[in-house]
């Protein structure tokens, strides 16, 4: 029984080497390693895509059941009577923005506006390409510095938003540039000190060693998540905040803020081009949610050694913590309200920061005290030092917001 | 020189001309960070992966943004009608100068005919250790600067005009 899903598991690895066995045959020896990444890439070019397509129609669905409407429901199957629940919206919408006229304003830096758009999804696939989707299946493993990769290749998004919002020659657009650039910038040190802390634990930069250094057993069934300790379970917290601004998701929506700025720095796209756009946010999102996956939930492990949890195949482990956590995206997005600018500004800079800074140290403390407080007294300990400072500084926070100003209005 | 090396080459060395000579602000910037993502390649080339992601997020990722912001907020992007004033010959002519010079030099000297030493394994670890150990005055002569830098730019930022409060 538990060979069958061991083989279960492993069967796009398999496939992938029966498909490689199968080509040596009568393809050139130059052109293996292309096709080897060719076929590694297929998938990650099928199911991500394919996730933003549902995930726009889930999240409408469930936008519209938190705000007490009911949401896209009709388009099914053409010509039939068959609905899907609304579930062919997203082809329907493909379609639309695949046949609309792509209008370039006159003033618009034509070529500045036509790369923008390539140049912001490139980097945000290819950091696709260091996440382990599964046991063994890592496309691209860098030992020595598959973390950096994702940072280095996710921090080059930030010149592709200014390029379309500069090359449009809208206000709108260059002021919703201005505010994601800003954004992004501030948010990625709290993003990144907050995964620093994984690194220090761990002691390694490569994603699959992260995962395997979480394969350790507590209690004899409970996974060694790094969810499970108090700086992991701080820090998961700061890593998805972070990843929520960097990847313009509410609260943190202000670049596009419909009401203020139109659609900030793509007003001036329309038909493919905003698709790929819309594409490239969501699978932003999706790459940061799998960093956090990676990093503090586990990965591709299941929560707890038990037999039937263990069947699953690692990357349905791994497909449905994303789906979960954006699902948590969907619901923030219908609960929470957008943030002015100097809050968005003074909460990274004046709460998330000092929080990660705390939280190395605790990190820090916690690898070093490993041998001489016992787990018991470490947890609530560490938790204690990082409860302690959020109270803090939190507090100081509402302080400072409970009495509006109004400096342009009465 | 293989196909990699030409390719990563060709580019870098054609951006960098891009941003010397466009007229653009903006195009030059954007050109520059072509440039330095060449320069990525071409460490990574050199089996140097930890430089080469790291020139990429700073330089990429962040230096880029900060020339392009320097740009919008000091000046106008608009490119003047005005005819190039500065023949561009005398500049070039110094830089083969230079580059011949340089390159003769390299090439004569006894370095490319030592037999190279086997390529240590450097590791991120050995790097971080090196730094924390050999090289921690200089690091932290460094961050000390960077630290005055910023608390000087805050300070200019922060000057207000009287009676603004």
């Amino acid at each position: 029984m538990a060979e069958l899903f061991a083989k279960l598991d492993q069967f796009p690895v398999t496939l992938k080497a029966w498909l490689m066995n199968l080509l040596q045959g009568f393809l050139p020896e130059w052109t293996l390693p292309l096709v080897s990444a060719a076929i590694s890439i297929t998938p990650i070019l099928a199911v991500f895509p394919l996730m933003f397509a549902l995930t726009t129609v889930i999240e409408r669905k469930g936008l519209g059941r938190i705000q007490n409407r009911i949401g896209p429901n009709r388009v099914g199957i053409p010509l039939t009577n068959i609905r899907l629940f609304g579930f062919g919206q997203f082809i329907a919408d493909g379609i639309k923005s695949l046949i609309k006229e792509d209008v370039v304003p006159r003033a618009a830096d034509k070529v500045v506006h036509f790369l923008a758009p390539i140049a912001l999804l490139i980097p945000v696939l290819l950091t696709y390409s260091v996440l382990p989707f599964g046991k063994n299946m890592v496309p691209l493993d860098l030992p020595q510095t598959g973390l950096l990769f994702f940072f280095a290749v996710g921090a080059s998004t930030e010149l592709s938003v200014f390029m379309a919002g500069w090359s449009s020659r809208n206000k709108y657009s260059l002021l919703g540039a201005m505010r994601a650039v800003a954004q992004m910038v501030s948010y990625e040190i709290p993003l990144i000190l907050s995964s620093l802390t994984v690194v220090m634990i761990t002691g390694t930069l490569s994603l699959t060693a992260i995962v395997e250094s979480q394969a350790t057993v507590h209690f004899g069934f409970l996974h060694n998540w790094h969810l499970f300790t108090p700086w992991g379970l701080v820090g998961f917290f700061l890593f998805l905040t972070a990843a929520a601004a960097e990847a313009n998701r509410t609260p943190f929506d202000l670049p596009e803020a419909e009401s203020e700025i139109i659609a900030g720095y793509f007003t001036e796209y329309s038909g493919f081009k905003f698709a790929i756009f819309f594409l490239a946010e969501y699978l932003g999102l999706f790459a940061m949610c799998g960093l956090g996956i990676t990093l503090f939930l586990g990965g591709w492990l299941p929560p707890v050694n038990i037999a039937p949890f263990t069947w699953i195949p690692s990357w349905c482990w791994f497909l449905g913590k994303l789906s979960a956590l954006i699902v948590l995206f969907i619901w923030l997005r219908g609960t929470l309200p957008r943030l002015r600018t100097d809050q968005l500004m003074g909460f990274a800079w004046k709460f998330l920061l000092p929080m990660t800074l705390i939280n190395l140290v605790v990190a820090a403390l916690w690898h070093l005290l490993a041998n001489n407080i016992p787990l018991v007294a470490r947890w609530p300990l560490g938790f204690a030092m990082l409860a302690v400072p959020y109270w803090l500084l939190g507090r100081s926070f509402e302080a400072k917001f409970t009495k509006r100003e109004y400096r342009f209005a009465n | 020189m293989t196909l990699p090396f030409a390719i990563i080459a060709g580019l870098t060395v054609g951006s960098a001309i891009a941003a010397m000579s466009l007229r653009n602000l903006v195009h030059c910037a954007l050109s520059l960070v072509l440039t330095f993502a060449g320069l990525a390649g071409l460490y990574l080339q050199l089996n140097a992966e930890f430089v080469g992601f790291t020139q990429i997020l700073v330089y990429v990722g962040a230096v880029s943004i900060l020339i392009v912001f320097a740009i919008l907020l000091t000046r106008s992007t608009e490119p003047k009608d005005e005819p190039t004033t500065v023949t561009p010959w005398v500049g070039i002519s110094v830089a083969v100068g230079a580059f011949l010079t340089m390159a003769l030099a390299v090439l004569a000297s006894p370095v490319g005919k030592r037999i190279a030493a086997p390529a240590p394994e450097v590791s991120v670890k050995t790097l971080g250790q090196k730094l924390m150990t050999d090289y921690v005055l200089p690091l932290e002569v460094m961050a000390l600067l960077l630290t005055a830098a910023m608390l000087g730019a805050v300070i200019i930022a922060m000057k207000d005009k009287e009676g603004s409060r």
